[in-house]
């Protein structure tokens, strides 16, 4: 691991250079602090920041880079024969990497020398067999031309990495001199260390916009290639959801969708109204003991992780739908419309039990808002509780309201457990909530688990599915700010 | 003057002049009685919908409680085995590699001599063979003694005292899980042997007990749900903890002090703050994406790990941490940074050294919450390939930790959920168990600072 190596050096440097910088500042001061124009610990500061920040930061940036640049390389070896129908050269790269590391492992183990890994020929040496007797499996026999392309691939590397070396090393050393020469007792070092500290933070708050262009472009590049490889107009108009990985699949979002909607649908009409008459009784009704008590204990329903609500979905709530609905002659009602544990309404209403604190405690929050002056003035009037919770209160709410039941449904969107575990596999538009029915979350799910292959249509829809969730969720947290900004009763 | 001067016309009238409002003041109209009522509704309505969510409460914690506390407890039988010499080591040298190529198929046949000999010792009948008698025994049990012998090759030869794991059907059936009818079309047990394993329990020779190997153990394969533990999965949890709280409180902390003490008013700062509040927002399985495309795909990470796995869960756990740090910070009143700034401080110096301190508490409390947060939560970590496949080796060394294919918890509880087998379901609500302890340790610690550090000014 040598840029684990490589953080250490820095780290040892870095503290050299603290102790080494806070005494020459003293030196040059002749021992005197009062000399200093700032405290002796900022001179210590500037010269280990100086060696280690800008290091630090060539070392995070190569290393990120080093590998497209090598792959861009390598992949200009390949022939482009090799390069299958309707798949990209990521697969062959994988299998370029795979025997680089292949090799790697030889070397470290001793059963090949640096020299013999460079020069191994593909056709008298049985390379996979070698390698499989060392615990790398490799899918095929060794071409020529990928064996080529791995042992540059590993020279590439090897190169890059002891220049990688030498420039961080370098660099730290030079931060390291530079920031030492300038160290005198004149020096503002406390201006110089703030204001790289400032650009730390700065960097460290930018961390969010990075994660969101992150999160787009890496969904927004596969989706491309998605729809380079697939209709668009399939994707999005289509009635059919049928990956077949073979190739011709049917792959439309609308039964997604309508799954998606249907489940969070039902979701939402269990936890909309417990949710809001509780938040009404525990702001408007009950006494302070009552709240203090059934509040926190509300409000553990939305700690629980999810997997805990898919195990109840698919383990109890399912099975005991089915002993309601599905049992023939042996079941509670004599019906049988329902035939596996995994349904619509198992997922719903589970979800809506997870939902139901997130509507409360919001809307709960949204009910203190609303002013005493108000209620007592209601009641003031003959109005009894209720008629002032219906008539002034919630109006005057409502707009926070709708913003809390979007962001639920935003919540019941995304949620990929207890549709994972809960809801089925099974993409079709019905409205029978005792049928199976799968979501957009779970394909995505099930699309990009196990082997899979980012060079067929069939892996990457999972980017366009995640893309257009993203949209979604973002698109119904938008709108609930946007009416919670708009349409808020001003009180003061 | 007085009522008496009142014809008796104007008596009728004065008692008829109310009507809108007649009746008396004791005895309700039939409006105020319907306005009561409505009422009343309202309120009930109130009272059942909190009724209905404390319900659903108790029942997801008994059915926890009830379904999942089976798996601490794991049904053992006692043997004698006799390591017969000419089985193990027919050269008789001791030499571990020859002892080493004896599979544990050439185990099996001592632990069927060892059950036919209990079974004899204890006077039981049976028509049952000896293959099948030893079927009351797990997979694992010829594992269990092949390891033994590796570790004691010195003791082959003798008759050693062997507490070996019973099958998942036998441990169902200790525990009630399992009844004689419901195996009547199961091909892993029979009546007969379950006979066996009535009579083998009134000898004491097979007993249920604590099953720490739950706790400690790893992951076991489809056929041996009884030898399956959560041990290694803890670790993999316990890793991904590391990088995140490694991450995720420095970023957090940092980003927070310059949006909320440095950062200027404008568009940059806007856009800032907008994306940390949509990023909490964000579907986790969003950041499972990312994950996927940017450390695997782009970066070569290797799959499974929990370095990866660490690097998700701190961009999903971020935005948490921020909020949580700028509340804290905000709590801290002006008078402190003014007094500060009036002593002679820099800005910078009045928030690291003054501003800072005050907030740790919250900072710290916030964090934890966000860990907690990250700990539950399982759909990234299917995407990078947490899930589908055994965690079987505890990590040695930090590299090892961090960088070789482990599991966590969630991911190992939704793994037993998969697999169709009710053993492994109460593997996967004993793991719920071991995973609601984790939880509500940390947010009793948080609550706890909260109370016990928490300033009021």
């Amino acid at each position: 691991m040598p840029s684990f190596w490589l953080v250490i050096v820095l780290i040892a440097l870095a503290l050299a250079g603290f102790v080494l910088g806070r005494k020459r500042a003293l030196a040059t001061a002749g021992g005197d602090m009062k000399q200093l124009h700032s405290l002796p610990a900022y001179y210590g500061h500037h010269v280990a920041f100086s060696a280690l920040v800008p290091a630090l930061a060539v070392l995070a940036i190569w290393s990120l880079v080093q590998p497209s640049l090598i792959e861009n390389r390598v992949s200009d070896m390949v022939p482009a024969s090799f390069v299958e129908e309707g798949h990209t050269i990521d697969l062959i790269l994988t299998d370029v990497r795979r025997l680089a590391d292949g090799l790697d492992a030889a070397v470290a183990q001793g059963a090949l020398s640096e020299a013999q890994a460079a020069d191994l020929d593909a056709g008298t040496t049985d390379i996979r067999a070698l390698l499989g007797d060392l615990g790398v499996a490799l899918g095929a026999d060794v071409q020529p031309e990928i064996l080529a392309a791995a042992q540059s691939y590993r020279g590439l590397s090897d190169t890059a990495s002891t220049a990688k070396a030498a420039v961080v090393i370098l660099l730290a050393l030079l931060g390291f001199g530079f920031a030492y020469q300038r160290t005198h007792k004149d020096f503002r070092a406390r201006n110089v260390v703030e204001r790289g500290v400032m650009a730390l933070l700065i960097v460290a708050a930018s961390l969010a916009i990075l994660t969101t262009v992150g999160i787009v472009f890496s969904m927004l590049f596969e989706s491309l290639n998605f729809f380079g490889l697939h209709s668009w107009r399939d994707f999005f108009f289509g009635g059919t959801w049928a990956p077949n990985f073979r190739g011709d699949s049917d792959l439309s979002i609308l039964p997604l969708l309508w799954g998606t909607l249907y489940i969070s649908l039902i979701a939402l009409l269990v936890a909309v109204p417990i949710g809001l008459f509780a938040a009404i009784y525990l702001s408007e009704y009950a006494s302070a003991p009552v709240r203090s008590f059934a509040k926190p204990l509300l409000e553990i329903l939305a700690g629980i992780p999810t997997i805990v609500y898919g195990l109840f979905a698919l383990l109890t709530v399912g099975p005991m739908l089915v002993t309601i609905f599905g049992k023939g002659d042996d079941g509670v009602l004599g019906v049988e419309w329902m035939s596996g544990a995994t349904s619509v309404l198992t997922a719903g209403l589970v979800m809506g039990i997870m939902l139901i604190p997130f509507v409360s405690s919001l809307s709960d929050d949204i009910i203190n808002a609303v002013p005493q002056a108000m209620r007592d003035g209601s009641l003031g009037l003959g109005a009894t509780r209720s008629e002032t919770v219906r008539q002034v209160v919630l109006p005057a709410a409502l707009p926070g309201i709708v913003g809390a039941v979007l962001l639920a449904a935003s919540r019941a969107i995304g949620e990929t457990m207890i549709v994972v575990m809960g809801a089925g596999a099974i993409a079709k538009f019905s409205a029978n909530p005792l049928e199976s029915m799968t979501t957009i979350t779970t394909r995505i799910v099930s699309q990009l688990t196990g082997d899979t292959d980012f060079a067929s249509p069939e892996t990457l829809v999972a980017f366009a599915l995640g893309l257009t969730l993203f949209v979604l969720t973002l698109g119904l947290n938008v709108l609930a700010l946007y009416i919670v900004r708009t349409y808020r009763e001003q009180y003061d | 003057m007085s009522d008496i001067s009142q014809t008796p016309s104007q008596i009728a009238t004065a008692g008829k002049a109310p009507s809108k409002h007649a009746g008396s003041l004791l005895a309700q109209s039939p409006h105020t009685k319907k306005r009561n009522a409505a009422e009343r509704r309202f309120r009930a309505y109130g009272m059942a919908a909190i009724g209905v969510g404390l319900l659903m409460l108790l029942i997801l914690v008994t059915t926890i409680v009830g379904r999942g506390t089976g798996a601490f407890q794991q049904t053992y039988v006692t043997l004698n085995v006799e390591l017969v010499e000419k089985k193990l080591d027919k050269s008789g040298t001791r030499d571990l590699a020859a002892i080493k190529k004896v599979t544990t198929f050439g185990y099996a046949p001592l632990i069927r001599d060892a059950v036919a000999a209990k079974v004899a010792e204890l006077g039981i009948e049976t028509d049952l063979k000896p293959k099948a008698l030893a079927g009351i025994l797990s997979k694992d049990a010829a594992a269990t003694l092949r390891a033994f012998v590796l570790e004691n090759p010195d003791q082959i030869g003798e008759t050693v005292e062997f507490r070996f794991l019973t099958s998942s059907r036998v441990d169902g059936y200790m525990k009630g899980r399992v009844s004689r009818d419901s195996i009547a079309n199961d091909k892993n047990i029979s009546p007969e042997q379950l006979d066996i394993v009535d009579a083998m329990v009134g000898a004491g020779t097979l007993e249920t007990v604590f099953n720490l190997d739950f706790i400690t153990g790893a992951d076991a394969s489809d056929a041996r749900p009884e030898a399956a533990g959560m041990g290694v999965s803890m670790l993999g949890s316990l890793f991904m903890m590391l990088v995140v709280l490694a991450l995720a409180l420095p970023i957090g902390v940092a980003a927070s002090i310059y949006l909320e003490e440095f950062a200027p008013k404008n568009w940059l700062t806007d856009i800032i703050e907008v994306n940390i509040s949509n990023l909490a927002a964000v579907p986790s399985i969003v950041f499972g994406i990312l994950g996927l495309a940017v450390f695997i795909n782009y970066m070569h990470l290797p799959m499974s790990a929990p370095l990866v796995g660490g690097l998700v869960l701190t961009l999903m756990t971020l935005p948490t941490i921020i909020i949580s740090t700028r509340a804290a910070l905000k709590a801290v009143p002006p008078s402190i940074r003014d007094a500060a700034l009036g002593v002679g401080a820099s800005r910078m110096q009045a928030v690291f050294h003054h501003v800072l301190p005050l907030a740790a508490p919250g900072i710290l409390t916030g964090t934890i919450i966000g860990l907690a947060q990250a700990l539950g939560e399982t759909a990234p970590l299917l995407l990078i390939g947490m899930v589908g496949f055994i965690a079987s080796n505890a990590p040695e060394t930090l590299a090892d930790g961090l960088l070789s294919p482990n599991s966590a918890m969630p991911a190992q509880i939704y793994e037993w959920a998969k697999r169709a087998d009710p053993a492994f379901y109460e593997r996967a609500w004993g793991g719920i168990i071991i995973l609601l302890i984790f939880l509500v340790t940390m947010n009793t610690i948080a609550v706890i600072l909260r109370r016990r550090f928490e300033r009021r000014w």
